[in-house]
């Protein structure tokens, strides 16, 4: 990474960075497929498998949103970091509280 | 301005550099204030991500327990109508980016475009959602003294349920049915409140942008705009298959 000096403000570390609108139409397009792909995956016997197929779906549609909707995989290292430790905090935070209901008495009250 | 005031003022900054009207006088460049500002809508957008996540777990954790019980009452919520206001969901969001882009690109009447288009994508939801709720008022579905149980035991005698299939349910497992309508209305509604905030703020961005304020180069405010309205697109990502495709495959 280039340090950039005072005398040239014109070019910070990343330039801003335009998405073309081909971008967001294949983004668009890609949403509207996977939520038919999940509506369509409701209906087929999966057992286990149905709330699984469902969770990744919807995680693949928030990843597109995030990187391209969201411009995050065009923004700085310190947005990446940002959204980074979200992700990784509320991950935390839901597998500490599982694991304290699941060694409990689970569904008996 | 008072002139002691301007003094004082020049002597700190001098020597005063050059810069837009939009560039506060705390920031070296615009770029450093465009960064401060991105940095800063994501840290709020992190404190969302906790405040739905605590809704997400309880609803995570009741849905293990009560089952037989989320399933049936699932089967009230019409499969239609959260499709589509999925498909105007992520339409908003995609008429969002475009506006996005439009401000970028100094287009002012692409970008009015977009900001009414999302305007009213957001109302075609609100409203959608109305129908659906009043629908759960019309057959007490709404958790409190007038929750009715009926479709749950006598699943026979409604419709939605009958064309699900469903058994009757035991009468302790029928109750926690007002459970996953609690989540239900907790967690759209919550959803729903962000999407008037959403709504309200663009009506004020429509008069702000016809005045021509983000197509002269400064774009932050609708670009961080941007990254709330797609946030709360993401949430209904995650609502629509949990509240509305729990074991849809039953018949």
């Amino acid at each position: 990474m280039s340090e950039q000096t005072q005398h040239e403000p014109k070019h910070g570390e990343h330039e801003h960075h335009v998405t073309p609108p081909i971008v967001y139409v294949v983004i668009f397009g890609t949403l509207l497929v996977f939520t038919a792909l999940t509506v369509g995956a409701s209906y087929i016997e999966m057992g286990v498998f149905n709330p699984i197929v469902a969770i990744l779906i919807g995680v693949i549609k928030a990843t597109l949103v995030v990187l391209f909707f969201m411009g995050v995989k065009y923004s700085t290292k310190l947005t990446k970091l940002t959204v980074g430790a979200g992700l990784f905090t509320f991950l935390a935070l839901i597998s500490m509280t599982l694991a304290d209901y699941i060694s409990r008495a689970w569904g008996r009250w | 301005m008072p002139d002691s005031t301007s003094i004082a003022h020049d002597a700190r900054e001098a020597p005063h550099r050059e810069h837009p009207s939009y560039q506060r006088h705390h920031f070296e460049t615009v770029e450093q204030q465009a960064d401060a500002t991105n940095f800063a809508m994501w840290l709020f957008l992190l404190t969302e991500i906790m405040f739905f996540g605590g809704l997400f777990t309880a609803y995570l954790i009741y849905r293990n327990w009560y089952y037989p019980a989320f399933v049936a009452a699932s089967h009230q919520l019409n499969i239609f109508w959260g499709t589509a206001n999925t498909g105007v969901l992520i339409s908003s969001s995609f008429t969002m980016a475009m506006g996005v882009w439009c401000a970028e690109t100094r287009r002012k009447g692409g970008l009015v475009l977009c900001l009414v288009l999302t305007f009213l994508l957001g109302l075609v939801f609100l409203g959608i959602k109305t129908i659906e709720y009043s629908e759960k008022i019309e057959k007490h579905h709404v958790p409190g003294l007038h929750y009715s149980l009926n479709s749950f035991l006598n699943p026979d005698s409604d419709e939605a349920a009958k064309a699900a299939g469903d058994k009757p349910l035991p009468l302790d497992m029928a109750r926690h049915t007002e459970l996953y309508f609690f989540l239900y209305f907790a967690m759209t509604g919550m959803h729903a409140v962000h999407m008037i905030i959403g709504i309200a703020i663009l009506g004020f961005m429509i008069f702000r942008a016809q005045a021509g304020a983000y197509t002269a180069g400064h774009v932050t405010f609708v670009e961080n705009f941007g990254l709330y309205w797609h946030f709360v697109d993401i949430v209904w990502i995650f609502l629509f298959p949990l509240l509305y495709l729990i074991s849809r495959h039953a018949n």
